[in-house]
């Protein structure tokens, strides 16, 4: 059985309809890809999932269960986490208080998963005792990502993690979702930067007009003339 | 000697009283903004409803004969905190929360703050009259004075006065642990950074929100009763009182708890110095100096009774030069 597993999902925004009928699925261990144009409804996909907005129609299975529309506090505890596209630290606390928010759900000890972070993103260490709204943006992306690992996910959501960086950050970046990947993680990532995140991913999904137009491989995806036409860039 | 003893007692403690019960307030109010993002006008009158809810007590242990080293008001504290952080929970429950989740906006919620302000004089007064009442029953007002060699004027601080220096002191140190260390007090941070990001964090918003509320009661009820010790408990307390202290959440920038203790400080001290009488402190130059100049009877920077202009025009004058606030807070 799949990890995640999305059937003919609907949903939107009050009255507003986005999602018309989006399927996806994921195995343990896969990094998939979510690329498509802008307003396709990628990071209402992700929304949807974590239980942010209005689903009336399809369902969301994870690890067997069905999480559809449940809450974000709910979610964490069934281990999935997400880093949303923007805003996604908290600007005045530190960065060591970023991370302990991410652990806000946990009542067990964490302190070896903040040496793992502090180990996954060295330059976080200087900076734990400095507000997260003071570092750079890629610094800010890793505080992002580190709160998000705090529960330990089993699933973590990426929205554009590499959006206005810099591209020495921007490879950075996808070696560490590599890298979180290897740990076991499955990643579920939204990407603008099509080609090098199809390259990292198991799994592609070409989101247009609320539907996935196309499901394949990342390699696959990448190879389709069609897909590259419309979607790539040429 | 005796202009500066005058000074001590009339300007450095009047300012320092007032400022704290301004600066207790302005923790609240600036807690709610941050948190719940309006304007809680009814702020004021919820510290009315807490020195109520200590005088009720107080009153009905009095009348059961109950005696106590310190006036029962003030033994009673931690309960009329209590008692007033429920109502305040319920407040939000009956009258915010609704509109809250319907998804109204900020001005909606300060009208409802206005209507529940209306709302709470109408039964304070129904309850209690008009009328002003003391808080202490069978209980002296002890005075502590301190003997100043060379002036027979003395300093003079009574005994709510020292007691609401002490209590202003363990509510500021135990805010800053609070939410500088506790659980739960980083992610009443977090949701004042981020709401939607805190959400997604798994932070029970409205766990946070009950919290706020408990806080901001639980102060106002402090500030209102130690007020009425000190002064006298009336039904319209709050109504001199809350311009000030919305100046002192200004002043020390929206929605930063820190500036809030100082915006309270800043404009209580404003205010005691702007009617403070400066020829006191002038005429002992004044005769130095062989009568160089001479010393108006009086002289003062405002008159008594337009005081509650000073907030008014600190106000205008930090919207225009700063309008973060001290502690660069959020611009309304
Ligand atoms: N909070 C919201 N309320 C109402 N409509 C929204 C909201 N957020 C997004 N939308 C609308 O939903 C549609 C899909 O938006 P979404 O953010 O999912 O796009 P996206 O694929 O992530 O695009 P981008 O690449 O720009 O991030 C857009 O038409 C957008 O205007
Ligand atoms: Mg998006």
């Amino acid at each position: 059985m799949s990890l995640l597993e999305i059937r003919d999902l609907h949903a939107g925004y009050g009255q507003m309809m986005i999602l018309k009928g989006v399927n996806l699925t994921l195995e343990e261990g896969e990094i998939g890809v979510i690329v498509g144009p802008n307003g396709a409804g990628k990071s209402t996909t992700l929304k949807a999932i974590f239980g942010m907005l209005n689903i009336t129609a399809g369902s969301i299975h994870f690890d067997g269960r069905d999480i559809t529309g449940m809450s974000p506090e709910k979610l964490a505890a069934h281990r999935i986490a997400m880093v949303p596209q923007e805003d996604n630290v908290f600007p005045t606390l530190t960065v060591h208080e970023n991370l302990e928010m991410g652990a806000y759900t946990r009542r067990d000890d964490f302190s070896h998963v903040l040496d793992e972070i502090y180990a996954l993103f060295p330059p976080l260490k200087d900076k734990r005792r400095q507000p997260a709204g003071e570092l750079s943006g890629g610094q800010r992306q890793m505080v992002a990502f580190g709160r998000a690992l705090m529960i330990e996910p089993k699933m973590i959501l990426l929205d554009e993690p590499t959006a206005g960086l810099s591209p020495m950050y921007m490879s950075e970046i996808f070696d560490r979702v590599i890298a979180i990947n290897k740990t076991g993680v499955t990643v579920a990532m939204v990407e603008q930067n099509a080609k090098q995140a199809l390259a990292i991913a198991h799994k592609g999904f070409v989101l247009a007009n609320g539907h996935n137009s196309y499901t394949d491989t990342g390699r696959a995806l990448l190879d389709n003339p069609e897909v590259a036409k419309s979607f790539l860039g040429g | 000697m005796n202009e500066l003893v005058f000074f001590i007692n009339k300007g450095i403690f009047a300012g320092a009283i007032i400022g704290s019960i301004y600066a207790l307030g302005a923790i609240g109010v600036t807690l709610i903004f941050g948190i719940l993002r309006f304007a809680h006008f009814a702020h004021g009158d919820m510290m009315t409803l807490g020195a109520f809810v200590a005088y009720a007590m107080a009153a009905a242990l009095a009348a059961a004969g109950v005696t106590a080293p310190l006036p029962l008001a003030m033994m009673m504290l931690p309960v009329v905190m209590l008692v007033t952080a429920g109502m305040a929970i319920g407040i939000d429950r009956a009258f915010y929360r609704p509109l809250r989740n319907a998804g109204a906006r900020g001005i909606v919620l300060v009208m409802a703050s206005i209507g529940v302000t209306l709302m709470l004089q109408g039964v304070i007064r129904l309850f209690a009259g008009p009328s002003s009442r003391e808080m202490y029953f069978n209980e002296r007002k002890d005075i502590f004075r301190i003997e100043v060699p060379g002036a027979n004027q003395m300093i003079t601080l009574t005994e709510p006065q020292i007691a609401l220096f002490i209590v202003t002191a363990i509510a500021v140190v135990a805010l800053h642990y609070f939410l500088s260390r506790s659980r739960l007090g980083k992610a009443m941070r977090a949701v004042s950074d981020n709401p939607s990001l805190a959400q997604v964090t798994g932070i029970s918003i409205e766990t946070v929100v009950r919290t706020t509320w408990i806080i901001g009661g639980g102060l106002a009820a402090l500030a209102g009763t130690m007020l009425a010790l000190d002064v006298s408990l009336k039904p319209d307390l709050s109504f001199n009182i809350l311009l000030p202290i919305f100046a002192a959440t200004i002043v020390g920038g929206i929605g930063q708890p820190y500036g809030a203790i100082a915006g309270g400080f800043v404009v209580g001290y404003a205010e005691t110095l702007a009617v403070f009488n400066w020829s006191v402190l002038l005429r002992p130059i004044a005769r130095m100096t062989d009568g160089a100049f001479e010393v108006p009877p009086s002289l003062a920077f405002v008159p008594t009774e337009y005081k509650l202009m000073v907030p008014f025009v600190l106000l205008i004058i930090i919207l225009i030069y700063r309008p973060t606030g001290i502690f660069k807070g959020r611009v309304l």
